[in-house]
């Protein structure tokens, strides 16, 4: 075994043991870490292998937390409920909206998807059986194989929903299709012109990461108890498209990366000042300007490290 | 709907849509310029309802505001390109949106830090205070105003930029910014230019609504949607599609709220989607590579 893996393992396990280490809040922090990681990961699909940059990605992050909502307080707490069925409708909106929207590119793509996710924000604002502007609240832990998940187990299934998400994505970006995707971000025309039926794959790929964030959406529900409109809204799309840049996109880890980096200084700057938002924005100015690589890219230059 | 009720409505409609109309043509021709979505056009908006709350604080004067709010947020404008856009030219035009996008961030909480976050109301000038009964309808003259200051501002831009040498500038630089600088064109003054006078649009259309919808700090992102979908819908880089995508919107948007109020969230995006399907490249815009 490489150090490489080693390193992985002991870092998977960490985190699997977390609880019993620390207290509440850090535990809290590090599954909010693990969602959003998810989420952001499903992004950089799009974004750094595929590139497509897209600002309404959290379009499925809202239909899989909102299915995951509707079964689990409605239909009843079992797993399928909890993860399946919000896979499933992200997948099918992802369908529907990449349709439309991979027939345009650049900025064109930016807008169509972006005013696609504000659509279902604008529905569920406004539909009362989707709760309207309060959302849906109550929502239970989902029950595995008949057992209702306490807070260590509740854990576990979170870190293992992401491992499992983590490790699909690594098997999709180092497969064939992940080398067209790459493929696609360099050159379109010229693999347009080897062959490839380009639209094909970007419509997959847009499918594989709406129904990647759908599950991210789904275990956000599970994790807040809760799911409001404001899930749909472009600024979730943006955040997600902030930690992966600040990670470092096309990598995967990076997203990870991201994602801890922008919950850790968060939670971290908002216990000193009010001023968060202020910077958030600077930092990520910075990190476009100065680091288009991210952290990842920084560590890779400075020790050679590699994602 | 009794015809005085409609006709007061499409007022309400025209004044939303001239609003719209002088945020998103600077959207478009900043588009058109630069090749970049500047997703922080709707905090030039935000910025010019501040500056111009507080030059009215200071001076009272609703009308030293309207000109002098737009100045500032130009100038802001011009300091954003020259610094921080401007080394991204070299790299994908998606950088530099992404860029825009932390400045969403920045101002919002920048403007919350100087002005806190509470609502603010900007109080109309005290010639457009009352209202006037036009067509059997009561409409308050504020609205008269903003309609036709709009579409003066309107035919005001369209003749700088269809009939003389600046415009024609501007135009060639629409159309082919490499081009334009073969010929011998600044192009780098030109985007600054471009940049601040789209930003001071921004202001302005800020300073206007300010009467109409109150100042706040989310205004800026929660405008940027519809001013995109106007873009989207008259055509990229198009100051024709902005201006009747501008009234399009305007009208979908108010009259979704009279006749949908369920769903009145979705008019707008529902005309998108529809000009979208229909013809990708928007109303006047140009055909899609």
């Amino acid at each position: 075994m490489s150090v490489r893996v080693v390193a992985v393992l002991v870092a998977v396990l960490l985190v699997a043991v977390f609880p019993m280490l620390a207290g509440n809040y850090p535990v809290k922090l590090l599954q909010e870490i693990l969602v959003w990681g998810v989420f952001a990961m499903s992004l950089d699909l799009l974004m750094g292998f595929a590139g497509m940059v897209s600002f309404g990605h959290s379009a499925f992050f809202g239909v899989g937390g909102y299915v995951a909502a509707l079964a689990l307080t409605r239909w009843g707490a079992g797993g399928v409920n909890g993860l399946v069925l919000p896979a499933l409708a992200a997948a099918v909106a992802a369908l529907v909206i990449g349709y439309c929207s991979i027939r345009v590119s650049g900025v064109y793509f930016i807008m169509l998807t972006l005013a696609f996710s504000q659509m279902f924000y604008a529905v569920t604002f406004q539909v009362d059986w989707l709760g309207a502007e309060d959302g849906i609240v109550g929502v239970p832990r989902p029950r595995l194989v008949g057992v209702e998940l306490g807070p260590s187990a509740f854990h576990l299934y979170l870190v293992a929903v992401t491992l499992l998400a983590t490790l699909a994505l690594w098997r999709i970006v180092c497969s064939p299709f992940g080398h067209v995707l790459r493929g696609i971000h360099d050159n379109e025309g010229r693999m347009q012109a080897i062959g490839y039926p380009v639209d094909r794959y970007k419509l997959v790929a847009f499918v594989i990461a709406g129904t990647v964030a759908g599950v991210a959406g789904a275990l956000y529900a599970q994790l807040a108890g809760s799911i409001t409109p404001d899930a749909f809204l472009w600024t979730t799309s943006g955040e997600a498209l902030l930690m992966a840049i600040i990670g470092g996109t096309g990598t995967l880890g990076g997203a990870l990366l991201g994602a801890a980096a922008f919950i850790l200084l968060q939670s971290l700057v908002s216990s000193y000042t009010e001023r968060w938002m202020l910077l958030l924005g600077l930092t990520f100015i910075v990190f476009v300007l100065m680091l288009p690589g991210g952290i990842v890219g920084a560590l890779r230059g400075r020790i050679g490290f590699r994602a | 709907m009794l015809l005085p009720d409609f006709f007061s409505q499409a007022l309400n409609g025209l004044s939303y849509g001239v609003l719209l109309f002088l945020l998103s043509v600077g959207l478009t021709l900043i588009f058109g310029m630069l090749d970049i979505v500047n997703l922080a056009h709707g905090s030039f908006y935000m910025l010019g309802a501040y500056a111009g709350l507080t030059m009215i604080g200071l001076t009272g004067n609703f009308w030293l505001a309207l000109v002098a709010a737009p100045l500032v947020v130009g100038a802001i404008g011009a300091l954003m390109e020259r610094s921080v856009l401007r080394p991204l030219y070299r790299r994908p035009p998606l950088d530099q949106v992404l860029l825009t996008f932390g400045f969403i961030y920045f101002f919002e909480d920048l403007v919350k830090w100087i002005w806190g976050g509470r609502i603010r109301s900007i109080p109309p000038p005290d010639v457009f205070s009352g209202s006037v009964k036009l067509g059997g309808a009561t409409v308050p003259s504020y609205r008269l105003f903003v309609i036709v200051f709009g579409l003066v501002m309107a035919v005001l831009l369209w003749v700088v930029i269809d009939k003389t040498r600046l415009g024609s500038i501007i135009r060639a630089g629409v159309f082919d910014a490499e081009m334009t600088a073969g010929m011998g064109i600044n192009t780098g003054r030109l985007f600054t230019g471009v940049f601040a006078l789209g930003a001071a649009l921004g202001g302005l259309s800020g300073v206007i609504a300010g009467p109409i919808q109150s100042a706040q700090p989310p205004m800026g992102a929660s405008i940027l949607i519809p001013a995109l979908i106007v873009v989207v819908v008259g055509g990229l880089g198009s100051l024709k599609g902005s201006f009747v995508g501008s009234l399009i919107i305007g009208q979908a948007e108010t009259f979704g709220k009279v006749w949908l109020p369920g769903a009145s969230m979705m008019m707008i995006y529902a005309v998108m989607a529809l000009v979208v399907l229909l013809r990708p490249q928007g109303l006047f815009g140009r055909p899609l590579k």
